[in-house]
């Protein structure tokens, strides 16, 4: 290096340092991220300086308040207009404020809360040594079946540590689908996936499946996000930049000023679908569509069930909403292009989810593949492209998630000796021991069936019409076929319940504390209102139905 | 005035409801407050009559309108009531002899423990069958006409605790359903045609119909008015419903319910005066049950079934009057009531003549019964001479006036079916006085039942009497008082229209030839049951009477072709089902099944595969992506 190139070097870092525009950043707009972010870093000092018994108060104290206070900002920026005519970009460019992101914010927070109160269950298990214990293992470092895990059981120790994990992951959940940029839409994928490997590997029972389904998802996570990372710098590569608005006008082609640098490959068509489908392609592995689907049966089935309600809730909001801005803010231009394809998507993973389902044994593995047809059905509404199409997957998103975390909560409630009894045999003549419990995941499975007078029907309705109206009848058609398959296995299990002879040694149904109760009645009173009154959620999600460009 | 409408129906509706709902608390009064409601009905009746008479003959049509019942976009019904001079005459009918059979069960079920539910019964009947006659759309008719068959297959089977009341009730309510389904077929016609099914607009526009619809429609309340009025094709359960208690037997099968066809070929009157061919059924129909109905009659020894063929043939004599269109609708209806009144008390004397005789109904066992039941007897002449039309008894106006309109159609036609008329009157005059000798005359042949008891036949109690004596009044005095100076004629013209027809014989021939067949026929009667002793057990007789004992072979017909016919056809629907329907269905889910199982191997649990699959996903999906561009 020359001289002159030094000298020019310490030159311009001796500039002052005002010439760096210092960022304009709308706290109050972004509040709803920021409190969770602040309340999980919080979390971390209750872990550091609260004294070990207290840590779980302090810690479902915190995390109560800041989903609370975080859903009450959301509240007050869609009363502010901020969902509607006041919509716009905010923090330089990098965080959408819209319709779609404060609904999407509202139904995690909500979702995130509900989880909340299962992770807190703590009546469940019978107690170890005196002292009560939740679905987390004693203590994460200790190798399964060593005495260092005994000792922790013994002392009492519990992992207090999944609340701040399951804010961070929330953080990054309400920043996924906001997200203006390809570079704050990655940093948002991983905020919230490193959280979700580590709870996913928590488990109090079966430590060695817990862990296994965690490295699972951890290494599928990393590939997927390895493509989703290749596709970001390939669409860098097409637009020089990485803000949707922006790629979004080289896509359209109104863009001229070129930047020289770029030259060579700006305008490229083939970065531009490569790194389009690449990204699509991380998007689809975060809701579990075929044929990026493998990972979900086992890690719902590994992991502690309250996560798995979480991740098949939350995840699944989060990484539509960021695949619905994707598909119309960035890439509406080439929607040609997109929509046979996702058509293909949204087939295979209906009507594969459905078929696999059937011959399923464990409620667990059961309802992940259900999720995957679920996925689908979602996909079909994405396909719309119109304004319907976004509403309607935003209801259905609202209404699918409470009675996800609903039917998880009720699984973590039929137990025997080892634990949860998941294997579906074991659920034989649940109806005659347990008529109400058994009765409420009737109505949960009657949802996710799609019978009318549940949010399960109302949501279904509005995505098949937005998929019918955008011209994507034979979508429905094949979505009809396989909510019939579906419906197979979902009432199967209902018959199951109430009309087969318990087993003699069957499992018990535990009474849980007021926390799973209240997510269970939240889940029951969602599913019933959304699905006997949808009009004013109808209207709530077509009105947030427009994304700020 | 037009608000009392609406009470005419209500009184009988809030009796069934009080006695049905009310509960055992009712059971000693039950009787008393369903009879009450029925003279209620028929007092506003009458206040409503004398108000029409007060009127010009063009005023006298009222409506009243309660309420709209549904209306969705352009199908629009409303309950509305429309009384004019033919429902005046039905409800008056209605009530009439309604309330004077409420009165004698009162005498007749006295001994009955569910008399409560009886009368509620009843009482539900004869709202049923006023909503029928006083609605203003065939919608709120087809309401009145289901409710009445309700009420009918009820009572039918009323003594359910016998297996063959229960059967004859559902004979009856079966049958009723074909032609249930030609009335609201009808309706829906109506409503395709004239974008309505009110009495106003249909008629006013039926003449901007094809003719062919206007045939369909008529067909289509032929039917309807088949199986309401048993006549042939529909008439099996006539017979059967004698099973239900006698006053059920004289006031539904016998007085209104059964005549509800007439009222509705008579009511759409606008419709058949402009589809011939569909009159031209109406009168076949009317002409082949008149004998169809009078050969069984003649074959019975069942005294309610003797009667039960009677009514038919006499319904007939209706619907033949009614076919004939505006020559035969004032007959049709004036031979309605007459034979409301004489036949209601004629099953009222049977009913008493059983009341007396342990509810024997073989009139083989009967015989003699003059001496011990003076009133009875008296009535039951007295009805027995109108029916045969016995000259200026009620039914000697009505009948005759059918006759001669039957002849007055003209051409072939009409010789056909006045000669089948006058065959009818010869008829029945042969089976009413054989029902007439082996009851009342000739000697006594009553024997002990199976449990010992010997008869001992007594005149009945006044409650059942007295409206036995006022509906002979009716059967003898009617048929004049409508007759003389056309009264009957003027007070309904302006609703169904009249018109001479040209009979090719003169009236006076057509009444002395009414008179020879009815000498003949109570000649042979007599000759058979009259001059020798009648057996007590029926001798095995002609190819003709065995048929007719077996009701003309109607049911082995329906046996036949229908229930074998649906049985085979119940039976292969069974087996295409069970093979091509269940094939298909489990053969789609054995398919899934087995797919499910293959699919599933391929989640084998080894994350590097999970790779691969990803890996090869993310191939396909770029390859598709370009591949999209690239065509």
């Amino acid at each position: 290096m020359s001289a002159t190139a030094v000298h020019s070097l310490w030159t311009t870092a001796a500039e002052p340092i005002s010439k760096i525009p210092a960022p304009k950043i709308e706290y109050g707009q972004l509040s709803p991220t920021l409190i969770v972010v602040g309340a999980a870093l919080v979390g971390v000092l209750v872990e550091a300086f609260v004294p070990r018994r207290s840590r779980y108060y302090a810690q479902v104290f915190v995390s109560v308040v800041a989903l609370c206070a975080a859903f009450a900002a959301v509240v007050a920026l869609a009363a502010d207009g901020y969902g509607t005519t006041k919509a716009h970009i905010a923090a330089m460019g990098a965080i959408a404020v819209d319709g779609p992101s404060l609904f999407l914010q509202g139904t995690i927070l909500l979702a995130g809360l509900v989880a909340l109160f299962t992770f807190a269950e703590r009546r469940l298990d019978p107690a170890a040594h005196g002292n009560r214990v939740d679905s987390f293992a004693a203590q994460a470092a200790s190798v399964p079946g060593s005495d260092s895990e005994k000792a922790a059981v013994k002392a009492g120790f519990t992992t207090t540590e999944v609340f701040p994990l399951l804010l961070f992951a929330i953080a990054g959940m309400l920043i996924f689908p906001s997200a203006n940029d390809l570079l704050t839409l990655f940093v948002a994928l991983e905020v919230f996936s490193l959280p979700l490997y580590l709870l996913c590997a928590l488990a109090r029972r079966k430590r060695l499946m817990s862990q296994e389904a965690a490295v699972k998802y951890f290494l599928l996570g990393a590939f997927a996000s390895a493509f989703t990372l290749f596709g970001i710098a390939l669409l860098y590569g097409y637009a020089g930049s990485v803000s949707y608005a922006r790629i979004a006008q080289v896509v359209d082609g109104t863009v001229t000023n070129v930047d020289p640098a770029l030259a060579n490959t700006m305008g490229n068509d083939a970065l531009l679908l490569l790194g389009s489908a690449l990204i699509v392609m991380g998007l689809l592995f975060k809701v579990g569509a075929v044929p990026f689907h493998m990972w979900t049966p086992d890690v719902y089935q590994g992991a502690p069930t309250p996560v798995t309600g979480f991740m098949a809730a939350a995840t699944k909001v989060a990484a539509f909403g960021a695949l619905l801005r994707l598909l119309y803010v960035v890439l509406p231009g080439m929607r040609w292009d997109w929509r046979p394809v996702m058509w293909a998507v949204a087939i295979i993973t209906m009507l594969g989810g459905a078929i696999v389902a059937i011959t399923q044994t464990d409620i667990k593995r059961l309802l992940a593949y259900s999720s995957i047809a679920h996925a689908g059905f979602i996909l079909a509404g994405v396909i719309a492209t119109s304004k319907d199409g976004v509403s309607s997957v935003l209801f259905y998103l609202a209404g699918y998630s409470f009675v996800t975390i609903g039917a998880f909560a009720v699984v973590t409630l039929v137990r025997d000796a080892g634990g949860e009894a998941t294997h579906l045999s074991k659920w034989a003549g649940l109806g005659r021991r347990s008529p109400l419990v058994a009765a409420v995941f009737a109505v949960f499975l009657l949802a996710f069936a799609g019978i009318p007078l549940t949010s399960g029907f109302a949501g279904k309705f509005a995505v098949f019409k937005a998929a019918a109206d955008g011209g994507a009848a034979p979508l429905v058609v094949v979505g009809v076929i396989s909510s019939a398959i579906a419906a197979f296995f979902y009432i199967r299990v209902i018959v199951l319940m109430f009309f087969s002879e318990p087993r003699p040694e069957g499992p018990t149904v535990a009474v849980p504390s007021p926390l799973t109760m209240a997510a269970i009645g939240v889940g029951v009173a969602v599913t019933l209102v959304l699905g006997v009154a949808p009009q004013y959620f109808l209207n709530l999600a077509s009105q947030a139905g427009v994304f700020v460009r | 005035m037009e608000n009392l409408i609406a009470l005419l129906i209500a009184a009988p509706l809030l009796g069934a409801a009080v006695l049905l709902v009310g509960g055992r608390r009712l059971d000693a009064v039950g009787q008393w407050i369903g009879t009450l409601l029925s003279a209620a009905s028929f007092v506003f009746g009458l206040i409503l009559f004398a108000d029409l008479l007060g009127k010009n003959a063009e005023h006298r049509t009222l409506t009243q309108h309660l309420w709209t019942w549904i209306s969705v976009g352009s199908f629009q019904a409303d309950v509305t009531f429309r009384l004019d001079q033919l429902s005046m005459t039905f409800v008056l009918l209605i009530t009439g002899v309604g309330s004077l059979i409420h009165l004698y069960s009162v005498g007749y079920m006295e001994h009955d423990e569910r008399r409560r539910r009886f009368f509620g019964y009843l009482n539900l009947f004869l709202a049923a069958m006023l909503l029928l006659v006083l609605a203003d759309n065939y919608l709120l008719l087809y309401v009145g006409w289901e409710g009445v068959g309700l009420a009918s297959y009820l009572l039918i089977g009323f003594w359910q605790h016998k297996p063959s009341a229960a059967t004859a009730a559902k004979k009856a309510f079966l049958v009723n359903r074909v032609g249930d389904m030609g009335l609201s077929i009808a309706i829906m016609l109506m409503f395709t045609t004239f974008g309505s099914f009110a009495f106003g607009p249909v008629f006013s526009h039926a003449g901007d119909a094809s003719e062919g619809k206007l045939t369909a429609i008529g067909l289509m309340l032929l039917l309807a008015a088949c199986g309401k009025s048993a006549q042939v094709p529909l008439q099996s359960w006539l017979g059967d419903a004698m099973e239900g208690p006698t006053p059920v037997s004289a006031l539904i099968h016998a007085a209104t319910m059964v005549t509800a066809g007439v009222y509705l070929i008579v009511r759409s009157a606008a419709i058949f005066n402009l589809a011939p061919d569909a009159q031209l059924a109406v009168t076949v129909v009317g002409a082949v049950t008149l004998l169809f109905g009078a050969i069984v009659g003649c074959a019975k020894d069942d005294i309610k079934k003797a009667l039960a063929g009677s009514t038919m043939s006499q319904i007939g004599y209706m619907i033949l009057a009614a076919g004939l269109g505006p020559i035969g609708y004032v007959f049709a209806i004036m031979h309605l009531v007459t034979h409301g009144f004489f036949k209601a008390g004629l099953f009222l004397g049977a009913g008493s003549v059983m009341h007396g005789m342990n509810d024997e109904v073989d009139m083989r066992r009967y015989g003699g019964l003059r001496k011990y039941m003076p009133v009875t007897f008296i009535t039951f002449g007295l009805g027995y001479l109108a029916i045969i039309g016995f000259p200026f008894l009620s039914g000697f106006f009505s009948k005759d006036a059918i006759i001669e309109a039957a002849f007055a159609k003209g051409g072939t036609q009409g010789w056909i079916l006045g000669g089948a008329a006058l065959l009818g009157a010869a008829i029945t005059a042969f089976y009413m006085t054989r029902v007439m000798l082996m009851t009342f005359f000739g000697e006594k042949r009553w024997q002990p039942d199976e449990n010992g008891n010997e008869p001992h036949p007594h005149e009945s109690p006044k409650v059942m009497t007295i409206p036995m004596v006022l509906l002979a009044f009716g059967s003898v005095f009617a048929g004049g008082l409508f007759s003389i100076g056309d009264r009957f004629l003027n007070w309904l013209e302006p609703v169904t229209g009249h018109s001479e027809g040209h009979s090719p014989i003169s009236a006076a021939t057509v009444t002395g030839a009414t008179m020879v067949c009815l000498v003949i026929g109570v000649g042979i009667a007599w000759a058979q049951y009259g001059r020798k002793p009648v057996p007590a057990v029926a001798p095995r007789g002609s190819l003709l009477t065995r048929a007719a004992r077996r009701d003309l072979l109607q049911d082995d017909f329906n046996h036949v072709v229908l229930v074998r016919g649906g049985e085979h056809l119940t039976r292969s629907l069974v087996y295409v089902d069970h093979t091509l329907v269940d094939g298909v269905v489990n053969g789609t889910a054995a398919g899934f099944g087995g797919l499910s199982g293959r699919l599933r191997r391929v989640q084998n649990g080894f994350a590097r595969s999970y790779a691969v699959s990803m890996f090869g996903g993310a191939a396909l999906l770029v390859a598709a992506t370009l591949l999209m561009r690239a065509v």
